[in-house]
């Protein structure tokens, strides 16, 4: 799922309430699974999965008669989370198959193992191998277990305006700009071109955040180590990521757009505000939601700077281990992310597929909003040269710190070296 | 005592026989009074089980949650007034304080004043004054979601309508959001739009009671209106006056919704916490990081700040009432 953690549209306040009353609601009790009598499958996501937009769970129901399928979904994922953590600390209000983000599985595989089904126990066993290497084991307890199956992946390119790097003077073929853009520091020269012959009120690039976490996408170890320890202090790839970013941002490489949260970010899509953004593969529907037909033509995907391979976000499908009907689920959850069905959302909603099988039958796409990039090439070529990606369970505080810090670089002028030493001091002190 | 207790009581002994209606005439003016007795507190009952449901209990169970380590999603543990410790030492929490106390004094205070000022004009004899005030408590009325939406958009840097205007000034775009001073000030006035008209009608309804032979007589003696407002208005407002105070201040330190809506729903408040309150601190804490226990420990020293403001306004109040 697009991590779109930092929804703009929720009405928090609203959630705040409706979290307070849904830790108080009480599940229903279960229908008794025996066979012939129907089974009611609760099914309770975030964002946009896209199973019911494509019609899967309709599909679904009248292939297997006598499933019903009760659908929810939480547009942000930071209000669904807490209110899942909270019904799962109650013991009551879980439904059959919920959404687990990647950030967050890890949390899940450290500290909740006792809380979600092994799958290895259940029908989705044999689902777990059909997964690209690295997508699987982040959903596995250091016992074995699994605890999820992958729904998409978010490989990376980078997406830019070509009608704005025409006007600068800048190729605007996919492949003649990846030729020009072999490193990440290449990345921020050609940007200096383009600053200097750019429309005017027309940045680079659109928030240092966006591109620190574009650079730090393709790294294996980030903020912790294969022994589970907080690294990110330590680690040189974090560091130098967060350097690169600030010097871009400092040197007015950037629009200062803070990503889903700034109004002017939305807006700066069909604007121009800024010229490339980081993309992971789900950024492709949202440009197109927000850039509008207005926008066909003008966007353009290619590779990372280099041609590394980088993953941003993803989601898996689990089942609660208070579930009465972990076999119907577990049944479910294996159609769903079946590599056909995979290959259904991603034509539709964008969310690109996970296993090796969706990934063959996606890997010609090409998207005529973008110019017909090869989008499937691409985006196929980062899944498979991307790391398995160590993640850990305060991942999420760290890189609120990071980002936050760099947007202080770009809008209030402070230094890199201090941004750098409050971000640290505020981790230390949540953490630590 | 005990002596007294054993002598028959006089009369008792030798009451005639048939005359039994006595006792049964007493026990039901007993359960009379009893009735008269308790009925007041049976009519009072279900506000206290509510406040001692929904009001006291998570009081005191936010108290025992704010004495253990408490992450969303795992168990309790106990660690005593460590979260406590952990806060005072924490220069996030200073901050937020801090940001509560400026962006409190630049929303109440304006407001306040200008609340006055509108009640004042609307005192007077004007034509369509109940549209007047009908539409001034129109803001009261609306969502705080969709007034700070609207204000995030009013202020944009690179489309904004305040920056447009300012541009007609020949001033440069200014970034609202991201400045530090400038998304406090950004924050007060959606704060401002809100409640003036609220606080106005208040101050209208403080003047209507004001009476009309002070200001005939001020206006004989020769005052002007100016004088009149000095002398008259603010005099006779003061109560109405105070109570507005310390419904605002308390408003003000509970401030949420509009930095967390004006931040994206983001529970930073800003690259540098500019305007992260008080609130914004405690919601980041328990939903954003999930330390439910550190959170607890927020809202209880808020809640003992707010209570230390109101007995502060009341003795202030007191003492202007004593000197007076």
């Amino acid at each position: 799922m697009p991590s779109f953690r930092r929804t703009t549209t929720t009405v928090a306040a609203v959630a705040v309430t409706a979290l307070a009353l849904a830790a108080c609601g009480s599940g229903d009790a279960a229908a008794p699974a025996g066979s012939g009598a129907p089974v009611e499958l609760k099914v309770s996501l975030f964002g946009t999965f896209g199973y019911d937009e494509v019609g899967l769970f309709r599909q679904y129901e009248a292939e297997h008669p006598g499933v019903k399928i009760v659908y929810e979904s939480t547009q942000g994922e930071d209000k669904y989370w807490p209110a899942l953590q909270t019904r799962l600390s109650s013991g009551s209000g879980v439904a059959d198959v919920q959404g687990i983000e990647v950030a967050r599985i890890a949390d899940v595989t450290t500290n909740q193992a006792d809380l979600w089904t092994d799958l290895r126990d259940t029908p989705a066993k044999d689902a777990i191998g059909r997964y690209i290497d690295w997508k699987e084991p982040a959903a596995t307890t250091a016992d074995g277990a699994v605890l999820g199956l992958g729904t998409d992946i978010g490989p990376m390119g980078v997406c830019y305006r070509s009608d704005l790097l025409g006007q600068a003077g800048l190729p605007t073929e996919p492949t003649a700009l990846a030729a020009q853009m072999p490193t990440w520091d290449a990345f921020l020269a050609l940007g200096e071109k383009y600053k200097a012959a750019a429309p005017a009120g027309s940045a680079w690039h659109d928030s240092a955040g966006g591109l620190y976490n574009a650079i730090i996408s393709s790294q294996q170890e980030i903020y912790y180590n294969r022994s589970g320890q907080l690294v990110y202090s330590t680690n040189p790839a974090v560091r130098s990521a967060f350097d690169t970013a600030a010097r871009a941002g400092q040197s007015g490489l950037t629009a200062k757009l803070e990503q889903f949260v700034d109004p002017g970010w939305d807006a700066g899509f069909a604007s121009g505000s800024f010229a490339t953004i980081a993309c992971p593969s789900w950024m492709i529907g949202y440009i197109k939601g927000k850039a509008g037909d207005a926008g066909a033509g003008k966007w353009n995907v290619t590779t990372l700077p280099g041609g590394v391979g980088g993953n941003w976000g993803g989601s898996y499908l689990a089942i609660p281990a208070s579930s009465q009907h972990k076999d119907e689920a577990a049944q479910l959850i294996t159609w769903l992310t079946d590599p056909a069905q995979q290959a259904k959302v991603f034509s539709s909603a964008g969310n690109f597929p996970s296993t090796t099988g969706g990934i063959d039958l996606v890997s010609g796409a090409t998207d005529p909003y973008f110019n017909n990039a090869p989008i499937g090439k691409i985006f196929t070529a980062s899944a498979k040269a991307a790391p398995v990606q160590i993640l850990g369970p305060e991942d999420g505080v760290v890189k609120n710190a990071m980002t936050q810090s760099l947007l202080a670089v770009e809008t209030s002028g402070t230094s890199p070296a201090d941004a750098w030493t409050a971000a640290a001091a505020k981790i230390q002190n949540q953490v630590g | 005592m005990t002596l007294q207790l054993d002598h028959p009581v006089p009369g008792a002994a030798n009451r005639p026989p048939g005359a039994g209606s006595a006792p049964s005439l007493s026990w039901r003016s007993r359960l009379y009074r009893w009735e008269g007795r308790s009925a007041p507190y049976l009519y009072v009952a279900p506000f206290f089980l509510v406040f001692a449901a929904f009001g006291l209990f998570p009081l005191i169970y936010t108290a025992w949650i704010s004495l253990h380590r408490y992450k969303l999603g795992s168990r309790m543990s106990w660690v005593g007034l460590d979260n406590y410790g952990w806060l005072f030492t924490d220069p996030g929490f200073y901050n937020s304080l801090f940001k509560t106390i400026t962006i409190g004094i630049l929303s109440t205070v304006p407001q306040l004043l200008l609340a006055l000022g509108l009640a004042h004009l609307l005192n007077y004899r004007l034509r369509g004054r109940t549209f007047l005030r009908v539409a001034m408590l129109m803001p009261y009325a609306t969502s705080v979601a969709a007034a700070t939406l609207v204000f995030a958009l009013i202020f944009g840097r690179d489309a904004g309508v305040v920056n447009g205007l300012l541009g007609l000034l020949g001033v440069d775009p200014v970034d609202w959001r991201n400045g530090d001073w400038t998304a406090q000030i950004a924050i007060s006035v959606i704060v401002i739009w809100r409640w003036t008209g609220y606080n106005a009608l208040i101050y209208l309804a403080g003047m209507q009671s004001i009476s009309q032979d002070l200001y005939e007589a001020a206006a004989l003696d020769g005052a002007s209106r100016w004088q009149q407002f000095v002398h008259v208005t603010l005099p006779g407002l003061r109560p109405t006056i105070l109570f507005t105070v310390v419904v605002s201040t308390i408003g003000a330190s509970q401030l949420f919704g509009e930095p967390l809506l004006f931040g994206g729903g983001q529970a930073n408040g800003g690259p540098v916490n500019q305007y992260q309150t008080l609130g914004l601190f405690m919601y980041q804490q328990g939903w954003q990081y999930g330390q439910l226990g550190r959170a607890a420990a927020v809202a209880w020293v808020m809640f003992l700040l707010i209570i230390g403001l109101v007995l502060l306004n009341t003795r202030l109040a007191r003492r202007r009432r004593e000197v007076s």
